[in-house]
């Protein structure tokens, strides 16, 4: 998987960006299908994937989360506890083959905890929207 | 469409996860994770941890298959064909580390119906073996109507 993250330790501010991008492989979703536990096979047979009517194979949402999760976190120092939650929205289909970049900003730090708002892009399809992340901050 | 709100407060059986040290270095490589801590045993242990570290998203993993069950009641009536995942939320407290066994419960919240489209939440509540809370997600479905 090709990748560039925008990482540091840095304590997060507000205005701070937070960003990542990935080229998921034409195989990424048979990967992650076995990772997960996720088979739904809308995300690893493109014959099925066509016939319920979608352009071919399209990413799983949740590993598309996971790449917000892993920008945040990077951001945060790659403290694995730093991450207190985070909430998105699937909106548009990603597909493999094509860069997917994260991006936020850091909106507010109230009492140790950042709030960062992000979203998930492929061109001109927003995969993920409205993503809020909390993260612990020292 | 006819909601199946008399079934709000619903739970499903707890559902036990072991997590396995490289199931947890699969699930890291497959997000393209590069923190040593969810990779390298040594780096994990030598930063203080019992073992590798599960990234925050592995919450899936342990979290999902406790789904199954609710996803197929039929009480619940869900059309798995027009089902498409909304949004999702997790909130995390107490780190998992491979070798943990994490139990999790979870409950039907609310179901809704806007514009021909049905809107369903469920809640899952994971605890490690010690009886402390590791996330709580929040699974938001949409299911189309017919036609």
């Amino acid at each position: 998987m090709a990748d560039s993250a925008a990482s540091g330790s840095a304590p997060l501010a507000p205005g701070d960006s937070v960003g990542l991008s990935v080229t998921p492989d034409r195989y990424l979703t048979v990967r992650y299908a076995g990772a997960s536990g996720d088979f739904n096979p809308i995300h690893i047979d493109e014959q099925f994937a066509l016939e319920v009517g979608l352009p071919g194979r399209i990413l799983h949402g949740l590993w598309s989360m996971a790449q917000v999760a892993r920008a945040v976190g990077a951001a945060a120092g790659d403290d694995p506890a730093a991450l207190k939650s985070l909430s998105v929205q699937f909106r548009g289909m990603g597909v493999m083959e094509q860069e997917l970049t994260v991006s936020g900003t850091v909106s507010s730090v109230e009492d140790g905890v950042a709030s960062v708002k992000l979203e998930a892009t492929q061109g001109t399809v927003k995969v993920i929207k409205g993503a809020v992340a909390e993260v612990r901050v020292n | 469409m006819a909601l199946p709100t008399d079934k709000i407060g619903k739970r499903y059986p707890p559902l036990l996860y072991a997590v396995g040290r490289e199931k947890v270095r699969e699930y890291a490589e497959a997000v393209g994770e590069t923190n040593p801590l969810y990779l390298d045993l040594e780096a994990a242990r030598a930063a203080g941890y019992a073992d590798l570290v599960a990234p925050p998203m592995f919450a899936v993993v342990y979290a999902s298959r406790a789904l199954f069950p609710a996803l197929f009641d039929p009480e619940l009536v869900i059309d798995f064909a027009r089902l498409v995942h909304g949004a999702q939320e997790f909130h995390w407290d107490e780190l998992v580390v491979a070798g943990d066994e994490i139990t999790t419960t979870l409950e039907f919240k609310d179901t809704s119906e806007r514009s021909g489209l049905r809107f369903d939440v469920f809640e899952s509540v994971s605890v490690n073996q010690r009886g402390q809370t590791v996330s709580v997600g929040t699974w938001k479905n949409i299911i189309r109507g017919e036609g």
